[in-house]
C-alpha cells in the first residue's frame, strides 16, 4: 500500500458510501431498487424505473464478460505516468449493469467482446480499495 | 413548427486562431462578437438576447463592454460541445416568443494556453459520477472515455483505423485552404497511422485542437432579417438530443448511439428536406469517430456503414457529402463548434474560402458532454 498516494480519489456521498464500503471488504455491492428490484449502477438517490427512493445493496456475482476497451498509452494525470499502458475494461455484469475498470493480468492480444472476466480487489490506500478485471 | 424558420443567422465573426496568447478568453469572446455584429451590419446596443457558451464570459459582461441598454434575455446551454448548435433552437424559441430580436451566441477561449480542454472535465459538476467511478480508475479525458464507443464499433462492424484516418485526412485538406486554420502541414494516412496512440483506438491525430480564440453568431427574427447588411440564412429545421445515460457512457445501452440519433428525425421533419438535399454538413469533430458515429445517427448511412462511407475521400470538397469544410475543430481550431455554425453561414451565403459550389441546404452538429447532440439544417434565402 502506497502512502503517498497521487492519483484521483473518489469523494463519496452518503448515497454511494455503501458502495466504497464494500470494496474495502472485498465485496462488489450493487444498489437496488428496494420496491421493484432494479439493480442499478452508478448509485443514485431514484429507481429510474419506478421512481422510488427505497434502496438496498447486492452483492454482484463478480463476474462480467468484457463489452469494449482502451488501451491508454498517454498520462493525462500525472498520477497514472508510471501505470503506462494500461488497460480499462468496460464490463456487462449479470446484474445488468456495467463496470469499468482496469485489466489485470489480461494480455492485449486476448481481448474481445465478450472475454469472461472476474472481479479483483486493489486496496490502494488506507481508505480506497479499487476493483480491477481479472481473467477466468 | 413554429421554430420553421422563425429566424436566421445574419451575423458571424471569429477572431484569429491561434495556439499560444497572452491574451485573455474574454477579450477574445468580445473581439468576436463584435465582428459578428458588425458582418450583420448592427451594433453591440442592438443585441437584445444573449447565449453565451457556458463556462465564460456571461451576460453582465457583454452589458458592460457593449453599453446594452435593455437586455431582455439572457441564458446558456449547458451541453458542451453540443451547446452552440443548441443555442440556435434556444435563441428561435425566444424570438418566437417575442422576446428578443437579435440574439448573440458567443464563444471565447484560451483552450491552448490556458486551462487544457483535456483536464476541465474533472471539474465539470455534470460528470460527478465519472468523476467518483472512473477517474479514479484511470479514465480521466474524453479520449479515453471515447475510445471504448470507438472500440465497440470496430468490434462489431469491422470499421478501421485508416477509415478514422480519412476523416482526419480530408478534414486537414479542408484546412490548408483556409485563412485561419492553425495546421496547415498536409496529412496522409499513412501520417496519422504513424501517430502515437493516445487511448486505443484513438492515436494524435484522431483528436482534436486546443486552440486559443473565438467565434460568434448573431440569430435575428424573421422580420428584422432581410434588411441588414448580409443575405440571412434562413434556420429551417434545428433539435437538441440528450443520449441514454447521459453522463455515463459506460452505463449506455448502446455505446454506438449519440444524443443527435434523436434530435436528427425532429431537425429533418421541421426542415421539410432529405438528406438529398444537403449540400455540405459541418459536423462537430472533437474526435475522428464522433464524426462517423453522427454520419450514421443522422441517417447518411446505416449503423455501422460509416467507415466504409467516408472512404475515398467522400468528405471533400468534390465527395458525396462535403464536410468540415474549414477544418473542423480537428485542423482549424477547437472553439467547441461555433467555428462550425460560422463556416455553415458563409458556405450558403457563397463566401466561404473553401466553397462547395451552389451550396443551397446545409446542416450543423454538436456534440459534447459524453453524448448530448444538436443540429441545425439551414438554407440560403
Ligand atoms: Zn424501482
Amino acid at each position: 500500500m502506497d502512502t503517498t498516494y497521487d492519483k484521483l480519489v473518489p469523494a463519496p456521498t452518503p448515497d454511494t458510501q455503501p458502495y466504497w464500503d464494500g470494496l474495502k471488504e472485498h465485496r462488489l455491492r450493487l444498489q437496488r431498487c428496494a420496491d421493484c428490484g432494479k439493480v442499478r449502477h452508478y448509485p443514485r438517490p431514484m429507481c429510474d424505473a419506478c421512481w422510488s427512493m427505497n434502496t438496498d445493496w447486492v452483492d454482484a456475482a463478480g463476474t462480467g464478460t468484457v463489452h469494449s476497451w482502451t488501451i491508454t498509452h498517454y498520462a493525462f494525470h500525472p498520477g497514472w505516468k508510471g501505470d503506462l499502458p494500461y488497460i480499462l475494461l468496460t464490463v456487462d455484469l449479470p446484474e445488468g449493469v456495467r463496470l469499468n475498470a482496469q485489466a489485470r493480468g489480461i494480455s492485449e492480444s486476448a481481448l474481445r467482446v465478450g472475454l469472461p472476466v472476474k472481479v479483483g480487489f486493489e486496496p490502494v490506500t488506507e481508505e480506497l480499495t479499487l476493483p480491477v478485471f481479472e481473467a477466468v | 413548427m413554429p421554430l420553421r424558420e422563425a429566424g436566421a443567422v445574419t451575423g458571424v465573426g471569429e477572431t484569429k486562431y491561434l495556439r499560444g496568447t497572452d491574451r485573455t478568453a474574454l477579450s477574445f469572446q468580445l473581439e468576436a462578437s463584435l465582428n459578428a455584429i458588425r458582418d450583420a451590419g448592427l451594433k453591440p446596443s442592438d443585441i437584445d438576447g444573449l447565449i453565451p457558451y457556458g463556462h465564460g464570459a456571461v451576460a453582465e459582461d457583454f452589458i458592460t463592454n457593449f453599453g446594452i441598454k435593455d437586455l431582455r434575455f439572457s441564458a446558456t446551454t449547458p451541453m458542451g460541445g453540443a451547446s452552440a448548435v443548441a443555442s440556435i433552437q434556444c435563441a428561435l424559441a425566444v424570438i418566437d416568443a417575442g422576446i428578443c430580436n437579435h440574439v448573440l451566441l458567443s464563444l471565447g477561449r484560451t483552450g491552448y494556453s490556458g486551462g487544457r480542454i483535456g483536464a476541465r472535465v474533472q471539474q465539470m459538476p455534470q460528470f460527478k459520477l465519472i468523476g467518483e467511478f472512473e477517474m479514479p480508475s484511470g479514465a480521466i479525458a474524453p479520449a479515453q472515455l471515447y475510445a471504448p464507443m470507438a472500440r465497440r464499433h470496430m468490434e462489431l462492424y469491422g470499421t478501421k483505423s485508416t477509415q478514422l484516418a480519412e476523416i482526419a485526412v480530408t478534414t486537414r485538406q479542408h484546412a490548408m485552404l483556409q485563412s485561419n486554420a492553425t495546421m496547415q502541414r498536409p496529412m496522409t494516412i499513412e501520417d496519422h497511422q504513424a501517430s502515437r496512440m493516445i487511448s486505443d483506438p484513438l492515436r494524435l491525430l484522431d483528436c482534436s485542437l486546443e486552440s486559443d480564440g473565438g467565434a460568434a453568431v448573431v440569430i435575428s427574427a424573421v422580420d428584422r432579417c432581410r434588411d441588414l447588411r448580409k443575405p440571412p440564412v434562413m434556420v429551417m429545421g434545428v433539435a437538441e438530443g440528450h443520449p441514454d445515460s447521459p453522463s455515463a457512457i459506460t452505463q449506455r445501452p448502446d455505446l454506438t448511439t449519440l444524443g443527435l440519433a434523436k434530435a436528427a428525425p425532429k431537425a429533418f421533419a421541421m426542415a421539410g428536406v432529405t438528406h438529398d438535399d444537403i449540400d455540405v454538413a459541418e459536423i462537430y469533430d472533437c474526435f475522428t469517430y464522433i464524426v462517423m458515429c453522427q454520419l450514421e445517427d443522422l441517417g447518411f448511412c446505416k449503423k455501422g456503414e460509416g467507415g466504409a462511407f467516408v472512404e475515398n475521400g467522400a468528405l471533400g470538397l468534390n465527395g458525396r457529402l462535403p464536410v468540415n469544410t474549414h477544418g473542423g475543430l480537428l485542423s482549424q481550431a477547437h472553439m467547441a463548434g461555433m467555428n462550425h455554425i460560422v463556416e455553415l453561414t458563409r458556405q450558403l451565403r457563397g463566401e466561404a474560402e473553401a466553397q462547395v459550389p451552389d451550396a443551397e441546404i446545409g446542416l450543423v452538429t454538436g456534440y459534447g458532454d459524453m453524448g448530448d447532440g444538436s443540429i441545425a439544417i439551414m438554407r440560403r434565402d
